[in-house]
């Protein structure tokens, strides 16, 4: 089968190996190292999608990343890809493809109707054609609008591709491949500097691949060849291809992503779909090169109107010629290598210049090839609307305001130059402000505010001599900077042909009596009329006008219509571009999938998950888990079928009869170290430290300096010198960054050093009646008893021959000890622990059944410190020393918190004993008062009494101490509930704390 | 991401840091009587200036130490970072 637009004996692909694909479910075939583009061009296809307003025919109008037409819906291996450019998409084995925005099909899209319908699509026509009635939006608009709009259907499957994130030093990071990236990373790394070189297209040697320039007495394909060979052996150069860098950020980190396995029919093993770069650089060198810019004319998006450059790319890279009768439209020489290239390959172009009598060596070898030149001529308006089939060309005047002798010329695709953009992107996002270059009319870049140079043509550099010797010059200075190195490799000559200054014309003027749309932004269906209606509208900064009339919003973000915009703008406020200024450049420079910036941090692996020594265990035993921060921890232990409420209450009450044990690993562990330990403990916590003898336990509080509560839990003297403090698990690390903070900056003085230990320890809370019966037999050899080891006791004991720390402190409320071993030999205790407590009829209890048991003991929790109460809320108010200074104490005299009826800590019983109530319910006193219902609180916390067999709940409530005994109500506006409730102590059970000293 | 010089592990990378407001900032001393004016100071004002800015950081994911950095909070140049026990009056 052959193909109607391939050339036999030019391009790079690999003709030896044929690949068949799919384009709206027709097959085709094309060559490896095709791109869809191509492939597609190879075989005369060019209508592939509708535009995003008015549906009209789309072709291709680049030849790589500034693509606005080709966005295609990828299927592989079973995933949906959107919005790929058709011009970077490489071709494989089975590869689906299909057009977006269009339905029922691209050749016939019933959303052309649109086309018809112009007047309701103006500049803004979102804030201006749907805004009425207002009820119309969600069902009517919206749901039209998104059907119509849109390129392409995201996958609401999972992605089951893997992507991959990495971080890379370098001295110096190249971006682009060109002559100019490839001559500094060349002079770079050959003294001794470690180069990163991107290229975001497959192959490497960007304008050198397709001009007809001669370097060092070698074609530019062949120089680039050889540098890129020779630097790929070097060890300290990293060369990526399919690589693009799309975002300069903070002090030269630069972000890349590369496409590892989208050319593929499939991932590979061991291998990612994509790769981010995180890429800190001493140095920068921007070598991104520049994008032709289009001609504004009649109707000038039709398929089979591109870029000249393009057009010369896809027949020496692809072999593929984009049409048999080609006009070339131009306003510099550019055009003239296109159209000597289509000469080349059998094909007879018309030049159209729009210059009146320019002459240079490239315009001469036209000639001299008798390529058909008209100069002072202008292509008015394309004909044809699935594909050009002719265009309307005409003599313009001098002044470039009147056409005259128009007539009708039969031609199949019409290649456009307006001359080149420097991609100053990059540089832009460092914080260079940009300067407008009069001499090409365009921007580039100014000075650098971070360590980056702007090289080659995307400095607005167009000759290659210049070029090259810039380039190595540079290379050389940041290498010789960084290495010391001064190693300096020599230049090549460079021949090239000369061209002359360029046409300062972009846009044709309307023929009289015609009304040819005029389009700027091809893919947002930005023409002309829109953005004078947005400037006759008011809009005058240039970043309104983007927004209201969407010019440079889509996804190729206006790589080839910005400047044609700023220039419209300018001339019809009859302003000069710079005094516009242009929109500002911002990352990402073209799309990159959600999947590689997220990276492997998917589902449970955004943040590690720790679990504790016996977590086994638990899984062994039905233990159901709760994510408690980072932690995983047993909610309870399912035994048959029980349910969550049942298990708890039988885990608490086991408790409170016989003997339970809790993993409590996840607490927070510090130990405090020093001679001044006890000096700063005494200035964290708000009770008194000083005089807490060696051996002996203690609760404390410690606040911010706001006065709010930060954390509770017990501290412990091990020696002299040795505190071993607990923390909350959730408030773990706060604690130790707020202990580092005042050790390091506010006393230095003091001789005190903390480090976290909680993973050092593995924790087993034994609570119930039975504890120290069990405990006598898990430490035969030490003194347990009341007298031996009292409340708020420690002991270091010998657990079958593993040293381990006995604590008498109770969370529970029942007579309770904690017994922490050495992580490693967790599993160990508390097997030991399960095994002997059977007699005592020991069941494992989860967080469930701790809270249970808390709540009803009235011991606070985070659900009570929840960084708006002081200690007097939550009852703790004896803690607060009033002798000695701490942190945060000074607030605590502070108006707000020392009110009479500051709200306080109670308990909360319904009245009928049975009604749970729910947690974060309001207490109001009158349930019926008018609204809002002035609250006197909420429900912190609620359990089922297991002491009392009825609902309990602790709430902070206005005046708490005065209101015991009243009877209130507790409203949960969410659950629809209105409970009359009796106000009780928070102490419900043991009120005295008799059990944990029994 | 900024990159931020360490003084006692070298430069690295933001997201091994924590930030910790203005350096400048001096704790009242212990058991001294001040004004509510003076403590509300300290505890909630604080300067959001545009320029340089001596600001506290916590080497959080590295050495754990607390460092000062002066840094420009409009373009994020940092011209010099600083142990804790320095700069201090």
């Amino acid at each position: 089968m052959s193909q109607d637009f391939r050339l036999d004996n030019i391009g790079k692909v690999n003709r030896n190996k044929k690949i068949s694909f799919t384009f709206n479910k027709k097959k085709y075939f094309g060559y490896e190292g095709d791109t869809i583009a191509s492939a597609l061009i190879a075989n005369g296809v060019h209508l592939v999608g509708r535009s995003f307003k008015y549906h009209r025919p789309r072709g291709f109008f680049g030849v790589g990343v500034d693509e606005p037409y080709a966005i295609l819906q990828l299927e592989r291996n079973n995933e949906r890809d959107p919005n790929i450019r058709a011009t970077e998409q490489e071709i494989f084995e089975g590869l689906e493809v299909k057009s977006v925005n269009c339905w029922p099909s691209v050749n016939f899209d019933i959303g052309a109707i649109n086309n018809f319908l112009k007047m309701f699509f103006p500049a803004g026509f979102y804030y201006k054609t749907f805004m009425w009635p207002p009820s119309f939006w969600y069902k009517i608009y919206e749901p039209f609008i998104r059907m119509a709009a849109g390129f392409g259907e995201a996958s609401i499957k999972h992605d089951k591709e893997r992507y991959e994130h990495k971080y890379e030093y370098c001295d110096l990071l190249i971006t682009g491949s060109g002559p100019s990236g490839l001559a500094s990373a060349y002079a770079a790394a050959k003294n001794g500097a470690r180069v990163i070189l991107a290229e975001d297209k497959p192959r490497y040697g960007g304008s050198l691949l397709t001009s007809d320039v001669n370097i060092g007495n070698q074609t530019g394909a062949e120089w680039s060849e050889k540098i890129i060979t020779e630097l790929k052996s070097m060890s300290n150069v990293i060369v990526k291809n399919r690589s693009q860098v799309f975002g300069y950020y903070d002090h030269n980190m630069l972000v890349m992503s590369e496409r590892i396995s989208d050319h593929l029919p499939k991932t590979q093993r061991y291998l990612p779909k994509q790769r981010l770069w995180y890429i800190r650089a001493k140095e920068v060198l921007i070598s991104s090169g520049s994008i032709e810019r289009p001609l504004v004319f009649g109707n000038n998006d039709t398929p089979g109107v591109m870029l000249s450059s393009a057009a010369k790319e896809y027949m020496k890279v692809y072999g593929v010629l984009v049409g048999k009768k080609p006009l070339i439209f131009t306003n510099n020489d550019s055009g003239y290598e296109t159209a000597i290239e289509f000469k080349k390959n059998g094909v007879n172009p018309l030049i159209l210049d729009t210059r009146k009598d320019p002459s240079s060596d490239i315009i001469s070898e036209a000639k001299n090839l008798g390529i058909e030149i008209k100069f002072s001529h202008v292509v008015v308006a394309a004909k044809g609307y699935k594909k050009v089939k002719s265009a309307d060309i005409a003599k313009i005047s001098d002044n470039k305001k009147d056409l005259s002798n128009i007539e009708n010329i039969e031609c199949d695709c019409i290649c456009v130059s307006g001359f080149w953009t420097p991609s100053i992107h990059l540089a832009s996002q460092s914080g260079n402000k940009s300067e407008f270059n009069e001499k090409i009319d365009a921007f580039i870049p100014k000075k650098s505010k971070q360590k980056e140079h702007t090289i080659g043509s995307a400095n607005g550099k167009f000759t290659l001599e210049e070029t090259i010797k810039e380039a190595f010059d540079k290379g050389y200075e940041i290498s010789n900077k960084i290495t010391e190195n001064n190693n300096k490799v020599s230049i090549p000559t460079v021949v090239e042909k000369k061209s002359t200054e360029h046409d300062k014309f972009w846009c044709v003027p309307l023929p009289k009596g015609k009304s040819y749309k005029r389009f700027l932004d091809f893919q947002n269906d930005v023409a002309v009329t829109d953005i004078e209606l947005a400037l006759r509208e008011g809009f005058r900064s240039i970043e309104h006008v983007k927004r209201y009339t969407t010019l440079g919003m889509a996804t190729d973000q206006g790589k080839t219509s910005n400047l044609n915009g700023l220039q419209l703008v300018s001339d019809i406020e009859n302003k000069v571009v710079p005094q516009v200024g242009h929109t500002t450049f911002r990352p990402p420079y073209t799309p990159v999938s959600i999947g590689a910036i997220v990276g492997r941090e998917v589902g449970k692996h955004s943040k590690p998950t720790r679990k504790s020594p016996m977590h086994e265990w638990h899984e062994k035993n039905n233990a159901v888990f709760v994510d408690a921060g980072v932690w995983l921890r047993p909610r309870y232990y399912k035994q048959g079928n029980e349910t969550l409420f049942e298990a708890s209450k039988r885990e608490a009450k086991n408790v409170r009869k016989n003997v339970g044990v809790c993993d409590v690993t996840t607490l927070g562990k510090i130990d405090v170290k020093g001679p001044d330990a006890a000096e700063f403990l005494n200035r964290v916590y708000t009770n008194a430290w000083l005089k807490l003898p060696v051996g002996k336990a203690r609760y404390g509080v410690m606040l911010r300096e706001d006065g709010i509560v930060m954390d509770d839990g017990t501290t412990t003297r091990i020696s002299e010198n040795h505190y071993h403090m607990t923390t909350t698990t959730a408030q773990a690390a706060n604690v130790l960054s707020h202990l580092e903070y005042y050790l390091q900056l506010v006393w230095p003085e003091l001789n005190v050093n903390v480090v976290s230990t909680t993973e050092q320890w593995a924790g087993a809370a034994i609570a119930g009646p039975n504890s120290r019966a069990l405990l006598m037999k898990l430490f035969p050899n030490t003194d347990v008893s009341n007298e031996g080891l009292p409340f708020m006791g420690y002991k270091e004991g010998d657990l079958f021959g593993i040293p381990a720390k006995i604590y008498r402190i109770s969370f529970s409320g029942e007579l309770a000890y904690e017994v922490n071993v050495e992580s490693d030999f967790g599993n160990f205790m508390w097997e030991k622990i399960i095994d002997i407590g059977k007699e005592f009829q020991i069941q494992p209890y989860g967080t469930e059944a701790l809270s249970t048991l808390r709540i009803e003991m009235g011991h606070v929790a985070g659900s009570e410190l929840d960084g708006r109460t002081i200690p007097h809320d939550a009852s703790l108010e004896g803690l607060v020393s009033k002798k000695k200074d701490f942190i945060g104490k000074r607030s605590l005299s502070r108006s707000a918190f020392t009110k009479p009826d500051r709200e306080k800590i109670v308990g909360v019983v319904p009245l009928d004993k049975t009604t749970s109530i729910p947690e974060g319910s309001y207490i109001v006193k009158d349930p019926n008062a008018k609204l809002p219902n002035p609250k006197l609180g909420h429900v912190s916390a609620s359990c089922w009494s297991v002491e009392y067999d009825n609902p309990f709940s602790l709430a902070i409530i206005k005046d708490g101490k005065n209101m015991i005994g009243q009877k209130l109500f507790a409203m949960s506006p969410l659950k629809n509930k209105t409970i009359p409730v009796e106000i009780v102590s928070s102490h419900y059970v043991d009120p005295e704390g008799k059990r944990v000293r029994a | 991401m900024l990159y931020i010089f360490c003084p006692h592990c070298g430069s690295r990378s933001q997201n091994e840091f924590a930030y910790g407001g203005d350096a400048t900032v001096k704790r009242p001393e212990l058991n001294k009587e001040i004004s509510d004016q003076e403590w509300n100071n300290f505890v909630y004002l604080r300067k959001s200036p545009r320029g340089k800015h001596l600001e506290l950081w916590h080497h959080i994911s590295g050495c754990r130490q607390w460092i000062k950095v002066e840094r420009d909070t409009s373009t994020h140049e940092i011209f010099k970072t600083y142990k804790a026990d320095e700069l201090t009056k």
